[in-house]
């Protein structure tokens, strides 16, 4: 694994000493980890959940349980006309 | 009189008489924090003005009529902060609604009071990577308390709480309850709802009590089972009654110990009080039987390509955006990079790399999926054993408390400690820590947990069964 590129993908910036420690420390994780390939997993399903549950739908109506425009937008580091502001994103 | 000496049932039994009020108990509890706190960290906040209110309000003829229960930093309070002990929400986000433990603790009478420190966003074994200070085991003021709800333990231990909520992903509430000497217990996953939580690893976290009785465990967990129309996740599984299920013996009850966790690197100390608390469950009337969970080597490995896959997915939240620490930045995606670079810690940095990665393309395959499907073969262990035994026996966590500092800069050690308590949560079942005793450690007596484990929504049987060690 290259540390930098993945970091990269999961928008981190990384400084270099940050990257040259997690580096050394992600490799030894990922040798302890090979272990998984010794495992004989021939013709076993995987499990994503513990309770397996699929497909839960509700009634397709309206709760009422919505948060206010307001609560939304109270913790957002910046608003203006009632919306969250960003920088530029489209020249 | 101080409040937040008392267990659960002692603070009930005191209103009941007329000897304490919930606002004179509220305003003890502060104090306690005031005068204790300062030293051990457990605390990130509290805000007693809001807390007398609903004091004001209280129904004294609830479960937990006016009780003082202490949060862990990651649940929604309304009108509360929720820092998750990270840097990105620290004082920057306040809950605009109530997790739905929190609703159902309120329509039970208790009064939500005090933030707990922890691991940030819950992920640590020690309490060391809170983003915002450190938290000490009460016992030992140079050890840690255990993670990640190092804080809800440690302030049940300190008597600076009544009774605590923490969550559990990998052994995140009955870890530091052993290491601090309280009652810790996970629930069945499914049995409590997730809303509200911030969530680490959707697939393996659970909320549960952290108290200082298995009693009072049976009657915070009453308050918050159920299901939930906002997770769908939670299942609709009844609730029993839990405070009845303690207190009956535990004659002919069968406990399995799997030989695989009393093997190398199980500290004797530990070991030698573990099997002296399976002794005494054995003279109470149990039946012990050995037990094998043959792929237990394989649960570190697995645990750490999971949980860090679906935290690398639930942390793409904080993003700058919506809430939170957002970076000085000309673009949208140097916006994305330096808010997370500049609010994330280091373990949390480093589990989103390590999960982004485990997912990425021509990866999935060989570490995802490959550890999902080990998930099956240790969930499979379980589901052999429990055809054998009702109750699995163990220890909680390979040593007692460790030393701040010892484990920092080498991660994988931390990881492997908590060998013993990771499998439940892969296989979704439900366990308890419950103190058996202290080990003596350069002059310090240092708190052993017994873990019990029980099948899918077997609450009731590792209730009755610490509980009857306990009092025994």
């Amino acid at each position: 694994m290259n540390v930098r590129d993945v970091a990269n993908l999961a928008r981190i910036e990384l400084s270099d000493e940050e990257a040259s420690r997690y580096q050394e420390q992600m490799d030894q994780i990922l040798q302890y980890v090979e272990q998984l390939n010794e495992i004989d997993v021939e013709g076993i399903e995987p499990t994503a959940h513990a309770a397996a549950i699929f497909d839960v739908v509700r009634e397709d109506v309206a709760t009422g349980n919505s948060l206010s425009q307001e609560a939304v937008l109270s913790n957002a580091p910046a608003t203006a006309h009632d919306q969250i502001k960003m920088p530029k994103v489209v020249e | 009189m101080k409040a937040a000496n008392f267990s659960i049932a002692q603070l009930r039994s005191a209103y009941a008489a007329g000897d304490l009020t919930p606002a004179e108990a509220l305003k003890s509890v502060a104090e306690s924090i005031d005068s204790i706190d300062g030293d051990i960290g457990g605390y990130l906040s509290y805000d007693l003005d809001i807390a007398l209110k609903d004091a004001a309000k209280a129904d004294l003829s609830l479960p937990l009529g006016g009780v003082p229960i202490a949060i862990k930093d990651l649940i929604n309070v309304e009108g509360h902060p929720c820092s998750c002990a990270s840097k990105i929400l620290d004082g920057k986000y306040q809950s605009p609604y109530d997790a739905t433990v929190i609703r159902k603790l309120r329509e039970a009478g208790a009064i939500p009071f005090g933030r707990t420190n922890m691991d940030e966003f819950a992920m640590g074994s020690s309490n060391e990577n809170s983003g915002i200070k450190p938290c000490r085991n009460p016992h030992d003021l140079d050890r840690i308390p255990g993670g990640s709800s190092g804080g809800s333990a440690a302030v049940v231990a300190a008597n600076t709480a009544v009774a605590s909520l923490g969550t559990d992903t990998g052994g995140s509430i009955r870890q530091p309850a052993s290491l601090c000497g309280v009652v810790g217990l996970k629930p069945t996953y499914g049995r409590v709802s997730r809303f509200g939580l911030v969530a680490f690893a959707s697939s393996l976290d659970q909320c549960g009590p952290m108290t200082k009785t298995v009693e009072d465990a049976a009657t915070l967990l009453q308050a918050i089972s159920g299901s939930c129309d906002r997770d769908s996740t939670c299942l609709k599984e009844e609730v029993p009654n839990y405070s009845e299920a303690i207190g009956k013996d535990i004659k002919g009850l069968k406990i399995g110990l799997p030989s695989e966790y009393f093997a190398e690197g199980l500290d004797p100390a530990v070991k030698a009080k573990v099997e002296t608390a399976i002794k005494q469950l054995e003279s109470l009337g149990a039946e012990i039987h050995e037990v094998s969970l043959p792929n237990t080597e394989h649960a570190v490995a697995t645990y750490y390509v999971i949980a860090t896959a679906e935290a690398s997915a639930n942390l793409a939240r904080f993003d700058g955006v919506r809430y939170g620490h957002r970076a000085e930045a000309d673009g949208l995606i140097e916006l994305y990079k330096k808010s997370r670079a500049e609010g994330f810690g280091d373990e949390v940095k480093r589990r989103i790399i390590l999960g982004t990665y485990v997912l990425s393309s021509g990866y999935y395959d060989a570490y995802y999926k490959r550890a999902q499907k080990v998930r099956t073969l240790i969930r499979n262990d379980f589901e052999a054993a429990f055809s054998q035994v009702d109750v699995i026996a163990s220890p909680v966590s390979p040593t007692p408390a460790f030393k701040i500092g010892e484990k920092l800069s080498d991660p994988l050690s931390m990881y492997l400690a908590d060998i013993y308590t990771i499998s439940a949560n892969l296989a979704g079942i439900c366990g308890i820590s419950v103190p058996c005793g202290t080990v003596p450690v350069d002059g310090k007596e240092l708190p052993v947990g017994l873990q019990l484990l029980g099948k899918s929504f077997g609450e009731e049987d590792i209730l009755r069964a610490a509980h009857a060690y306990e009092v025994s």
